[in-house]
């Protein structure tokens, strides 16, 4: 019942700020609103104990990608130019989420502990992840051993994007001279 | 900012307060949640703190462009470098088993490298990330741009209306 | 349909809301930075409708306690989502950096104003290559 009441609030607040994210026409508020809700995601993550997915929502939703948004906005200009509001856009949204809806039917019960998803491969590492690693938190032994070349795989990723973002924006290491300011 | 005396002492205590913390989740990412990314990002804030407080010319003395850029590097290398040294050592790629002669030891040994491999290149991408957002020109020099754009586009098109829509602020 | 199994499913019904909430901004808003943060709305719920696949009842987070009887929730949706996160930040970055870009070689991020300025480009160049 505690569950229940904690998660359906935070949800209730996600959803409210969302829409209000959509309808909002300054950008600065848009940012804001979209940090707070990675924030109430984080808060959301814990009640769900994925402790450690948590934790990363916290620091890079709210905190990296905020940050860049907001420098992003120190060059552009702060109003969204007024737009109505779109019949076949929100006609494609609606039927998809219909049809997502009908998949959520054959889906099996939340929280139920015989899901397949259970069943498999995650018992094998709860089980043997004391004797054969023997570091307490399970998502990182998981993340670093048994799955350590997916996270290869990531670091890369993040190495790639650094560089694209730095080809992009050359002329970064150039020391910033007074004649900048206009 | 640096004028301001309430932000310029609380940053100071709170600069080298984030990097112990970013330490602190790094190394503990064993024992409770924590780990390689998590703690990059925190240590990053500390110098994108230092940057936005004092100034990009100070935040760059302390973290060099060019240093992030090999730190970057470096990461992806350590944690390579631990997968073929698992190779050399006649296990598997990634295979941490092989590295001391005590298999669990050895994973413990494993997950460490490779955790500070994955810290060290996502503090430096995030750190290189905010030193090239904010390096670009300022802000009233783009609109002065804007405005050389609208005559050319006025004189070259008297009679055309679409271009004046332009971002004009 | 039932309406009590989707009362019983509530959890993804509501994140199925707020995916189509992210959706809707993407595609019907023309400024760029609005299409991010919808972007951003629509991760973070793909995200919250694996965790809650991960969930199990009475369970508790997957970090070792001394207590033999503890039922952990499954590890496995929480590093699948912890790699999703790193590189939706990543494509993040990325976008915003293209954005900077494009507000100085156009002077706007609307969407309709820079087809409007390609247009007008690839019909001067048109012009150009018919002289010659």
């Amino acid at each position: 019942m505690n569950f229940f009441v904690v998660d359906s609030l935070l949800m209730a607040l996600l959803t409210i700020i969302a829409i209000m994210a959509v309808r909002q026409q300054r950008l600065l508020g848009v940012i804001i609103l979209s940090g707070s809700y990675s924030l109430i995601a984080a808060t959301w993550f814990v009640v769900l104990d994925a402790v450690d997915v948590a934790f990363t929502e916290a620091a890079v939703g709210a905190g990296v990608s905020t940050v860049l948004a907001l420098a992003t906005l120190s060059q552009v200009p702060d109003q969204e130019k007024k737009r109505p509001i779109e019949p076949l856009p929100l006609l494609v949204a609606v039927g998809a989420g219909l049809l997502l809806l009908l998949a959520v039917v054959d889906m099996p019960s939340f929280e139920d502990p015989t899901a397949p998803v259970h069943t498999h491969v995650a018992p094998h590492y709860i089980t043997l992840s004391g004797s054969e690693i023997g570091v307490p938190n399970i998502v990182t032994s998981v993340l670093s051993s048994y799955r350590g070349f997916d996270t290869f795989g990531e670091v890369v990723v993040v190495f790639t994007a650094a560089i694209s973002v730095l080809i992009v924006l050359a002329g970064w290491t150039r020391k910033r001279k007074s004649k900048d300011r206009a | 900012m640096q004028d301001d005396p309430v932000i310029r002492v609380v940053s100071k205590i709170l600069i080298p307060t984030i990097m112990l913390f970013g330490l602190y989740v790094q190394f503990h990412g064993d024992f409770g949640p924590g780990g390689g990314f998590q703690a990059g990002v925190i240590f990053a804030s500390a110098f994108l703190l230092n940057a936005i407080v004092f100034g990009m010319n100070k935040g760059r003395h302390v973290w060099s462009p060019a240093f992030v850029l090999q730190c970057i590097a470096l990461g992806v290398l350590i944690y390579g470098g631990t997968g073929v040294a698992g190779m050399v050592l006649s296990g598997n790629f990634l295979d941490y088993n092989v590295l001391l002669t005590d298999p669990v030891a050895g994973q413990h040994m494993g997950i460490l490298l490779i955790e500070f491999g994955v810290g060290l290149t996502v503090a430096s991408v995030m750190v290189g990330l905010f030193f090239a957002f904010a390096s670009r020109p300022a802000h009233n020099r783009l609109l002065a741009q804007d405005d050389v754009r609208q005559e050319k586009a006025q004189k070259t098109k008297p009679n055309a209306t679409a271009k004046t829509k332009g971002a004009s602020k | 349909m039932n309406i009590s199994i989707l009362l019983d499913q509530w959890n993804y019904v509501i994140v199925i809301v707020l995916m189509m909430i992210g959706f809707y901004t993407v595609i019907a808003r023309g400024n760029l930075i609005k299409k991010m943060v919808g972007l951003n709305i629509f991760q973070t719920s793909v995200f919250m409708l694996y965790i809650s696949m991960g969930k199990i009842k009475e369970g508790t987070a997957p970090i070792f306690t001394n207590d033999p009887a503890t039922i952990y929730s499954n590890p496995l949706p929480h590093v699948l989502i912890l790699t999703a996160i790193v590189v939706g930040v990543a494509t993040t970055a990325v976008g915003y950096a293209l954005i900077i870009r494009i507000r100085e070689s156009f002077g706007t991020i609307e969407e309709d104003e820079i087809t409007l300025a390609l247009n007008e480009e690839a019909m001067a160049e048109n012009l150009a290559e018919q002289k010659r």
